[in-house]
């Protein structure tokens, strides 16, 4: 068992921020694509390794975070997490069932309790079903709320939670804004009252104005109702902004997870320092005094990552060893749980990351 | 002189459901070396603004007017044969979606060496040292012979910097980035940024960078111009714009954005509503639906970007009174939501009792947001 997990269960600082008992646990999970070669008879020769090995608690009522490039990984994670997709290897607990091998009729009851917010507003909804067929699919796919009228009244219901006028039951989603359609998709997503709701970049299609509403109704919601949130996005402020811990993944690996406030504050593997490093701060006095730490180059491919750590290959910090043992997922300064032999110090930290200076001018 | 001049420039469409005011009178001027940042949100007319320097926005259904000045020259009378003259060679453009931007069937240096070939007279293998020099000054490893790859066989950053590379070729006097970064991850924007930053520092270039990201003007331009509704509504200096705001609309951008040098639990102020339709713009101050510190007579009188007394350079066009805004500004940023601030400041007219104030009176996101969309609706349930 890895260190991120065993971490997160003595309730070292690793884990703030929730409610002390995990309601997923998610254990070496692999999702490798094969990739094939030849038409009639095809070959595997190889396989993008999407998520390759990963392991993490999600808390009961927290919200987690999940960051980093595309390509690494989070998206494929966020549907492993709800089975639209068979994992390779590995385990998924929900409230201490397998879901990772589950099916049929035990997977649907299982997936009462965990729905999804899509990024796209204007793809994730049917054009030609009402807005009220839209957010009462749930109740007809588990078939709950049967009876004349109630369904209906239920879905009206749903609609004022989410600041939707319920006299647009009958419209349908062209007839809305982007910001309105995504609230339809939070009506949808909470509609079978879901234990766990995993967002997939839910605010990275709006306006900066709407976007703000958005993440204030999805944190009212999360207080109103004590839900558990999987929150993925690749701005980092937003991330920062709603989620108790954050991890951050690095070629279909966690490489770190923390809780927000020391993760923006002392990140430790140089890759999460970048991050930080490279968010555009809207606040000019701050930008200006910043190093910037830019990474050379791009990601690698995933199909043939590299050795060892797998950041090594654009790492200012990477030594030989890096080249030649995996780093594991331990405790390091702090309390963050990072995967790194040469973590990053408090000073090296000040110097290239604003956030860090900021808390530092605050405190 | 300035090396680019906008006075009173108008782009209207005429439409099937009426006449578009993309772009409803805007005056700006950039110098050499400076960088101007436009920010707003989508459908606030930043784009069309910049099109139509390049020229791009002519067509059947457009009604340009005004003027733009480049180099003393006046470009929207302009023929076409002379303009494309201007356009890759003094003005080049890069684009927001490098995939789009460049030709498919092409490979990349071959896309490059025609940019240069078409506006200097030299001979195909000068134009291809040229752009393997310009691939290898953006960063591309080993440009001779990635020059010889297709637009596919590059990531999105490449592509973003084959795109830059290809603009600077000539050694433009000025570069109109639009959302140059807004398709890539964070770290790949760092790199762009950078880049930017050199090549202008480098060449004495004039830039104009237009997103919606406040992040990324902050870090890159000298002066901003606010943008709503296919106007500007401020204009000042960066500092000035993040330190003291003067328009509504800019303080309720600052404050929907969350900061990464605030406090994590600080709640969020979304601007109530939605950008009002370019078609029916709604009378008076176009931000009156949305704007929490609305007076009945911003709802007729159209306001015009002024200078804020004692800071010439610093223009807003907002119909409060300076020491209004200024007192209002302050509790904002202590904190104060807008209502508690709009009571606490502006009490002769609290009595009035706006409906964007009654609306905002809730203090509930869910409530404020059922506004969303139907502004003038929630203006009228608040009434009721």
């Amino acid at each position: 068992m890895s260190y991120a997990a065993s971490a997160a269960e003595s309730g070292s600082p690793a884990a703030a921020g929730g409610g002390g008992e995990p309601l997923m646990e998610v254990r070496d999970l692999v999702k490798h694509f094969p990739l094939t070669s030849g038409i009639i008879f095809q070959r595997k020769i190889g396989a993008v390794q999407a998520v390759d090995g990963i392991s993490f608690d999600v808390m009961r009522g927290e919200t987690l975070g999940l960051v980093g490039e595309s390509g690494c990984g989070k998206s494929t994670t966020a549907r492993l997490l709800l089975r639209l997709m068979e994992p390779t290897s590995g385990s998924i607990r929900f409230e201490g069932q397998e879901i990772a091998t589950a099916s049929g009729g035990r997977l649907k009851r299982l997936r009462q309790d965990m729905q999804m917010i899509f990024q796209d507003p204007y793809s994730s909804l049917n054009p030609r079903k009402t807005v009220g067929t839209i957010i009462s699919e749930p109740f007809a796919i588990q078939g709950l709320h049967t009876a004349e009228g109630e369904r209906k009244k239920t879905v009206q219901e749903l609609m004022d939670l989410v600041g939707l006028n319920p006299e647009h039951y009958n419209r349908y989603p062209h007839e809305f804004s982007g910001g309105q359609r995504q609230r339809i998709g939070v009506a949808r997503a909470l509609a079978l009252k879901p234990k766990i709701i995993i967002a997939d970049e839910p605010v990275s299609a709006l306006d900066v104005s709407i976007q703000a509403q958005i993440l204030n109704l999805l944190r009212d919601l999360q207080r109103e109702f004590g839900l558990t949130l999987v929150f993925i996005a690749h701005d980092l402020s937003v991330v920062r902004h709603m989620c108790d811990r954050v991890a951050v993944m690095y070629l279909g690996r966690i490489v770190e997870v923390a809780s927000s406030d020391q993760l923006y504050a002392h990140p430790r593997m140089p890759y999460t320092g970048a991050l930080m490093s490279a968010v555009p701060v809207a606040d000019p006095r701050l930008a200006a005094g910043k190093k910037r730490q830019t990474l050379a180059g791009d990601v690698p491919s995933p199909t043939n990552p590299p050795q060892a750590c797998r950041f090594h290959t654009r790492c200012w910090k990477a030594q030989e060893i890096c080249q030649t043992d995996d780093p594991p997922l331990e405790v390091k300064e702090g309390g963050n749980v990072a995967a790194c032999h040469f973590p990053l110090t408090d000073a090296e930290v000040a110097e290239r990351v604003p956030t860090a200076r900021a808390q530092h001018r605050q405190g | 002189m300035s090396l680019l001049e906008i006075t009173d420039l108008k782009v209207h469409f005429e439409t099937d459901d009426g006449l578009v005011r993309a772009v409803d009178g805007i005056s700006y001027t950039v110098d050499r070396g400076q960088t101007l940042g436009i920010v707003g949100e989508s459908g606030s007319g930043k784009s069309v603004s910049s099109l139509t320097v390049m020229g791009l926005s002519r067509s059947r259904n457009a009604h340009i007017s005004g003027s733009i000045k480049f180099d003393g020259k006046e470009l929207l009378s302009a023929s076409d044969d002379d303009l494309r003259e201007i356009r890759g060679d003094d003005i080049a453009m890069i684009f927001q979606d490098p995939l789009s931007s460049l030709h498919p069937f092409y490979k990349v240096g071959a896309q490059i060496v025609e940019a240069i070939q078409t506006h200097r007279d030299v001979s195909k293998s000068q134009a291809r040292d040229r752009a393997v020099e310009m691939l290898g000054l953006v960063g591309i490893p080993e440009p001779r012979k990635r020059a010889d790859a297709y637009p596919h066989e590059f990531s999105g950053g490449m592509r973003q910097r084959a795109m830059i590379a290809m603009a600077l070729a000539n050694d433009p006097k000025l570069l109109i980035a639009d959302e140059p970064t807004t398709a890539l991850d964070v770290t790949v924007q760092a790199q762009i940024l950078e880049l930017i930053e050199r090549l202008q520092s480098e060449f004495d270039t004039a830039v104009v960078v237009i997103t919606h990201d406040l992040g990324v003007v902050a870090e890159m331009a000298d002066e901003i111009a606010v943008m709503y509704a296919g106007r500007i509504v401020e204009h000042a200096d960066t500092d000035t714009i993040f330190a003291a705001p003067e328009h509504p609309y800019t303080w309720g951008l600052l404050s929907s954005i969350p900061r990464l040098d605030s406090p994590r639990d600080e709640e969020l102020v979304p601007i109530a509503g939605r950008p009002p339709s370019l078609i029916n713009l709604p009378g008076g101050c176009s931000f009156h639906p949305r704007c929490p510190y609305v007076k009945p007579a911003h709802m007729t009188t159209d306001p015009l970007l002024e200078p804020v007394p004692d800071t010439p350079r610093h223009r807003v066009a907002c119909l409060l009174n300076a020491d209004t805004r200024k007192q209002l500004w302050r509790e904002l940023r202590e904190g104060t939501a807008p209502v508690d601030a709009r009571a606490r400041v502006m009490k002769d007219v609290a009595a009035e009792g706006s409906a964007v104030q009654a609306a905002g009176d809730t203090g509930s996101t869910l409530t404020q947001a059922s506004g969303e969309g139907r502004p003038a609706a929630a203006t009228e349930e608040a009434g009721t």
